[in-house]
């Protein structure tokens, strides 16, 4: 297993340096091997993970919690690196250099490497520095596109995360000034250590960096009020960078939190870090349900709705109940394949029609004949609809809430969900459902102009059609029409294997995955209070 | 509360007030990076800020006897006093923001608050920083309260000089200098941290500089300019 580990830590370094020399049809090939082979080798860990903690050479260390987070990313390294050969191959000419398509692929795998390593350490202070790596990698894709949006989102997003991370810093600091007060000046931030002497201590000193590293690692994580930055770098990333952040960064981020929240349930008691969740949970859901209403880019939709998923986990973990915690770990893989999904879903529909403006698409499931249905079995999926993973997580939460008598969070955490799912729900089955505009035919071509322009007018798809009237119909005539079909296969193998392990999970999750989740629940001190 | 009474009753010694002073001037250099009208000068007051704390890691190495910390003082002075600022430097004079077309150096006007205002503030927030965590009373093994107090004070003038200031420059300064506050921090809170940790820190601060780096040039780029005014197409 140790091997495991280390080749695990080494492959996706390797394949990010391979990508920065390689001639490109070496580099999407190692890339795509890479992102399986590590998923692979995830699957080889896990099985022992569910029995036993795995450490190793002092700093590197497996357990029940960090395997299911390095589960999620595994699983959206694969799928995105696949769904990226499709992505990169399908855009237009001289859309990105060879040289920013390196550097894509090399990043790609940068970022995959960091949020690996970050479950797999031991030790809280390089934790945050796995974290704060891969701040700085996304940051640098989501600054890819080289459109002003990219940059302005790149600047607040690293600008924000830095700071935030500056304060998951001084958590880190007041971790180690907590535990110095029991184990003297030289241990090393191992949270094994302090989670021995946690009853020991000083109560002051770990409240503060509890509150510390909800917010500074909240920040990453896109907890309400520290979100800002969340929609606009997921709107303006590449579709395949959009899908690791949502997935699995913020997951990440939240593994890290609940690191702390261990140390800190252990020192004091769970009731003060539950109510700590509780408040940025219950503010997460609420302020993003609402503003899943009336968003005009498909990307910043999903965006909130990640903002949402996350103050769900919060809300999970504040409820403490067995049932709860095990569903908040569901729903860490569950809303990785799903969120996933719909970004590459997106993507698709946006590499289609040219546009992220959810008001001139239109007719995905006329569009793409698979990738269509797949978003929408991805809305349904996010939307915690039976039969997929995240009904059976968020019914568990629900349940773990009603469980340990908080009536009124569980009632409203139904309330927001449902609500999100209908706002979100609007805009998708808009976008797949509504029939295309009027296909361009000769037949508009011979037509007086001046019916001519009410029609294309009618149709904001086409904004150079409603931008020049009097050529319309030229210019209408030589765009490519939109023709039925996928744009690339490699965009569809990924979001269908996320679609069937989305329904794996709801349906009939493996018999190990429930071994893993009541060890890590047992970790997370569920059910004492 | 006891114990705070105790602590303002007795005289300080030399090394306390000697580390006090030290931590006033992390503080007065932060004010000065708040109000610094030139680029190339914000850039020199993070060095001079960037010294004292390797001064103050001396310090302690010396009265506490804790030897990596010579060893953190070192790598510390010559990161962020002469590399950082380095880099800095020649980058803002790449985009000619230093030296070059004088209306790109200052950027005096890029406060979203009046002087009083903003400096205010700064202030209240500095006594609010300052209080708020003496009042949770911890005790430091190797430097006085004090010190801790002050150094909260920096972190939170830090954040208000990042949320006051519209440019890229500023706000990068102001990241750093969040830094700065937090490694005074664990200068009070937790010497004994463990070199290699301390270093790694270090090494993450490089490549974030880098990286910050790269942004502030895209954004140059981009905007021709160093404010982010403009930077609003993204909302909702």
């Amino acid at each position: 297993m140790h091997a495991v580990m280390l080749v695990l830590l080494a492959l996706p370094l390797a394949a990010a340096l391979i990508c920065l020399r390689a001639p490109l049809p070496v580099t999407r090939a190692v890339t795509a091997l890479a992102g399986i082979a590590s998923f692979a080798l995830v699957l080889v860990l896990l099985p022992a993970a569910a029995h036993r903690d795995i450490g190793y050479l002092h700093v590197l260390r497996v357990d029940a919690l960090s395997i299911v987070f390095m589960l999620a990313t595994g699983f959206l390294y694969a799928a995105v690196a696949v769904y990226s050969i499709g992505y990169l191959r399908s855009e237009g000419p001289g859309e990105h250099s060879s040289r920013r398509t390196r550097q894509l692929w090399a990043g790609l795998n940068l970022f995959a490497w960091a949020m690996l390593a970050a479950p797999m350490t031991s030790n809280l202070a390089l934790l945050w520095v796995a974290i704060e790596v891969t701040t700085v990698i996304s940051a640098l894709l989501v600054a890819i596109e080289d459109t002003d949006g990219a940059a302005e989102a790149a600047w607040k997003y690293v600008l924000l995360a830095s700071a935030g991370l500056a304060l998951a810093l001084l958590a880190t600091i007041f971790a180690y000034y907590a535990g110095a007060h029991v184990l003297g000046q030289s241990y090393d931030l191992g949270f094994t250590q302090l989670l021995a002497v946690a009853r020991r201590l000083p109560h002051a000193a770990v409240q503060l960096m509890f509150v510390l590293a909800v917010l500074g690692f909240g920040t990453k994580m896109g907890l309400v009020p520290v979100h800002t930055w969340l929609p606009d770098a997921h709107s303006e990333a590449p579709t395949p960078v959009s899908a690791l952040l949502s997935g699995s960064l913020l997951a990440v981020s939240f593994y890290a939190i609940l690191r702390f929240y261990q140390v800190t349930a252990a020192a004091l008691g769970p009731a003060f870090p539950r109510n700590v969740l509780l408040v940025f949970g219950a503010a997460s859901l609420v302020l993003s349900m609402l503003y899943l209403f009336g968003q005009r880019d498909v990307k910043r939709l999903l965006a909130y709705s990640s903002v949402e998923h996350m103050g769900i986990l919060a809300l999970g973990v504040s409820f403490g109940a067995p049932a709860a915690l095990a569903g908040v770990l569901l729903h860490v893989l569950g809303h990785a394949a799903a969120k996933g999904n719909a970004f590459m879903g997106a993507g698709v529909l946006v590499r289609k029609l040219r546009t992220k403006q959810i008001g001139a698409i239109r007719g995905g499931l006329d569009l793409l004949p698979w990738s269509g249905p797949l978003f929408l079995l991805a809305l349904f999926a996010l939307g915690a609809m039976p039969p997929f993973g995240l009904f059976r997580s968020e019914f568990e939460i629900v349940a773990g809430g009603l469980r340990s008598g908080s009536y009124a969070t569980a009632a409203l955490l139904i309330v927001a969900v449902t609500a999100a799912f209908l706002g979100l729900a609007a805009s998708v089955t808009r976008m797949l459902m509504l029939p295309l505009p009027r296909p361009r035919t000769p037949a508009v071509e011979r037509t007086p102009a001046a019916e001519r322009v009410p029609a294309t007018a009618g149709a904001p798809a086409d904004g150079r059609a409603a931008a020049d009237p009097a050529t319309g119909g030229v210019t209408l005539a030589a765009a490519p029409a939109l023709t039925r079909g996928e744009p690339s296969a490699w965009m569809v193998v990924p979001v269908a294997a996320g679609a069937l392990a989305l329904l794996w999970l709801g349906v009939h999750p493996p018999a190990v995955l429930d071994e893993l989740f009541s060890r890590a629940v047992a970790l997370l001190g569920g059910g004492a209070s | 509360m006891a114990g705070i009474v105790a602590a303002a009753v007795a005289a300080p010694s030399a090394l306390a007030g000697g580390a006090d002073v030290i931590a006033v001037g992390v503080l007065l250099a932060e004010f000065g990076m708040f109000r610094q009208a030139l680029f190339r000068d914000q850039v020199r007051l993070y060095a001079v800020q960037s010294a004292l704390i390797s001064a103050l890691a001396v310090v302690v190495a010396a009265t506490r006897h804790l030897p990596d910390l010579y060893v953190l003082a070192a790598l510390s002075f010559a990161l962020k006093t002469v590399i950082v600022p380095l880099v800095l430097r020649r980058m803002l004079r790449g985009i000619g923001a230093i030296g070059g077309d004088p209306r790109w150096n200052d950027i005096a006007g890029s406060h979203a608050l009046g002087v009083a205002g903003a400096v205010l503030i700064a202030i209240a927030v500095a006594a609010f920083g300052f209080f708020s965590v003496a009042a949770l009373g911890l005790a430091s093994p190797v430097l006085p309260a004090t010190a801790l107090s002050i150094s909260l004070a920096v972190i939170l003038v830090a954040f208000v000089l990042m949320i006051v200031r519209r440019d890229v420059i500023s706000q990068a300064i102001g990241f750093l200098s969040l830094e700065n506050g937090v490694s005074l921090t664990a200068l009070v809170v937790a010497a004994g941290l463990p070199l290699i940790l301390e270093v790694a820190f270090l090494f993450d601060l490089l490549v974030a500089v880098v990286v910050f780096g790269l942004l502030i040039r895209v954004h140059h780029g981009r905007a021709e300019s160093m404010s982010t005014a403009e930077l609003t197409s993204l909302r909702g």
